[in-house]
């Protein structure tokens, strides 16, 4: 109960507000996904595999895309919770992002987000639901969090991404490095050591890997 | 009559769902056909910056639609692809190509970047055009880096570039600003060419790697510099010599900016 997070995304009505809630150790991923598979309205959420989100950025675009897309009344999938999962994806196909960003009958983590589409969906009513629904341990969704929950090898394999942020041993990510250094004519380097694409530490990476896969999901797969 | 005295050109409304941001997004430019905003991406404590492509009334609403989308995704596409190859650009953040209907046009949300247009960096550096060389090799091999990944700009200007200091960078446009980022202390000559050029604007580029449309690329920014830092001309032999030592093939892009040169001349003597 203590993890379910509210909050209201930038530039959407604030009524609009988002609760979500992570949970580690997940012991009945078959039964949550029986449900959104028979369509039971009481499961109307967003249920996502957190082995696949790198951070809160990363999910929050999702849900800041599918609400955008929600107000403006074109939804390409069922509902904004099915549309939160697909806008996750880098392409245009449903069925796959639901099922590579969508909760698995193996997952062991889940993000769960429902968004208050009415007024009767408040925070208790939603973490009373939850509480009774989900088997597994809830815990805070923050970056620390999802940074332990992410699988980034998985992550970037699903969005293609082998080489970015220095990661993965593509022969791109080598010539980048080698180029990154900074010419030396100018003022000295001025001091600044992670610039560019040179030397990234693990935080670096990390970030790299986000502004790629939001450029993937805003694209999806625009050609 | 009153028509003598046209009323003021109405201000551009923000598109959806931009209308209710706190605070709101404050305009930077007005170009012909996009507004750029500063604003917030997901929370107030993450800057970007906000391009609206407005609809243009005279144009065909189906026809203008599909412009105006076809836009945006180009531009989108040309970042994400520079950005995952590691030309510094702003990467994108969210984008909305077709809008919210009844003419509002389209937009594309990306990372904010600090510092500024080079444009302002060279006025600000006065007439004296010294002390430039640095920053010339750096814009030479930034357009070297992103010639090589096969992209062509279309629209090479000094206000189409940024120079981010590296106080404000570090992690590829993340803010880690030293202090709150505005009139700190004083900035010396040295201080104020110090950064990294990152390339904005790709609302005109395409991807290409022939040497005709690289040279051209060059050839736009050479007379961008000759019309508007008349003092910086001759720094821009730096700009090419950093380029052509940035990749392979380099070389002959600069041999093909001469038949450009001789061609545009011509030109321009035919008037
Ligand atoms: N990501 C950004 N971060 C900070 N400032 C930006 C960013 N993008 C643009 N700017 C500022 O806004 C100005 C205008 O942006 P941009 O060049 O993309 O639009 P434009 O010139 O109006 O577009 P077009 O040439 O397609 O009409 C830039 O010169 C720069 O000062
Ligand atoms: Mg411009």
């Amino acid at each position: 109960m203590a993890s379910l997070q509210t909050l209201s995304l930038a530039h959407l009505p604030p009524d609009l507000a988002v609760h979500i809630a992570l949970y580690t150790d997940l012991q009945n991923a078959p039964f949550l996904r029986d449900q959104l598979l028979q369509g039971n309205p009481d499961f109307e959420y967003a249920l996502i595999d957190a082995s696949v989100i790198i951070s809160t950025t990363h999910v929050l675009a999702a849900v800041f895309r599918a609400a955008n897309d929600y107000l403006n009344g074109r939804l390409k999938s069922r509902n904004v919770h099915s549309e939160i999962v697909f806008s996750l994806g880098a392409n245009n196909n449903i069925a796959q992002s639901l099922r590579t960003f969508g909760i698995g009958p193996t997952s062991t983590t889940l993000l769960a987000i429902k968004l208050a589409t009415t007024p009767a969906i408040t925070p208790s009513t939603v973490s009373a639901h939850l509480a009774s629904s989900v088997k597994g341990t809830a815990v805070a969704f923050s970056d620390a969090t999802l940074a332990t929950t992410a699988d980034v090898g998985k992550i970037r394999k699903v969005y293609k991404l082998g080489g970015v942020g220095g990661g993965g041993g593509d022969p791109k990510g080598k010539r980048r490095r080698k180029d990154g250094s900074e010419e030396g004519s100018g003022g000295g380097g001025g001091g600044g050591g992670g610039v560019g694409t040179a030397g990234l530490d693990g935080e670096g990476e990390r970030r790299e890997l986000e502004v790629a896969i939001l450029g993937l999901m805003a694209l999806r797969g625009a050609v | 009559m009153e028509l003598t005295n046209p009323a003021p050109p109405q201000p551009t409304p923000l598109p959806p769902p931009f209308t209710h941001a706190s605070p709101p997004p404050t305009l930077l430019t007005q170009g012909a056909e996009a507004l750029l905003y500063r604003t917030h991406f997901l929370s107030p404590s993450h800057p970007c910056a906000l391009k609206h492509r407005p609809a243009k009334p005279y144009r065909h609403p189906i026809l203008d639609k599909r412009l105006t989308k076809h836009r945006i995704l180009s531009e989108a596409r040309t970042l994400v692809k520079c950005r995952r190859e590691g030309v510094s650009v702003p990467g994108v953040l969210a984008l909305d190509a077709e809008g919210s209907g009844n003419g509002s046009g389209g937009w594309m949300m990306m990372e904010w970047v600090e510092g500024r247009t080079v444009r302002e960096v060279v006025v600000e550096k006065g007439k004296s055009g010294e002390g430039l060389e640095g920053l010339m090799g750096k814009i030479g091999r930034a357009v070297g880096r992103m010639h090589e990944v096969g992209v062509v700009h279309g629209d090479l200007t000094t206000s189409n570039m940024m120079l981010r200091p590296w106080s404000a960078s570090v992690q590829n446009g993340t803010r880690v600003m030293n202090g709150d980022g505005d009139g700190e202390e004083a900035r010396t000559v040295g201080e104020i060419l110090e950064g990294e050029i990152v390339l904005i604007d790709f609302g005109l580029a395409v991807q290409s790697l022939q040497d005709e449309d690289k040279a051209v690329d060059l050839y736009v920014l050479e007379r961008a510099f000759g019309s508007t830092h008349p003092e910086a001309e001759e720094g821009f032999q730096e700009v090419l010599r950093v380029y052509g030592e940035s990749y392979k093939g380099a070389k002959v892009v600069l041999k093909r900016l001469e038949d450009v040169r001789m061609r545009g001349r011509k030109r321009s003597m035919l008037g």
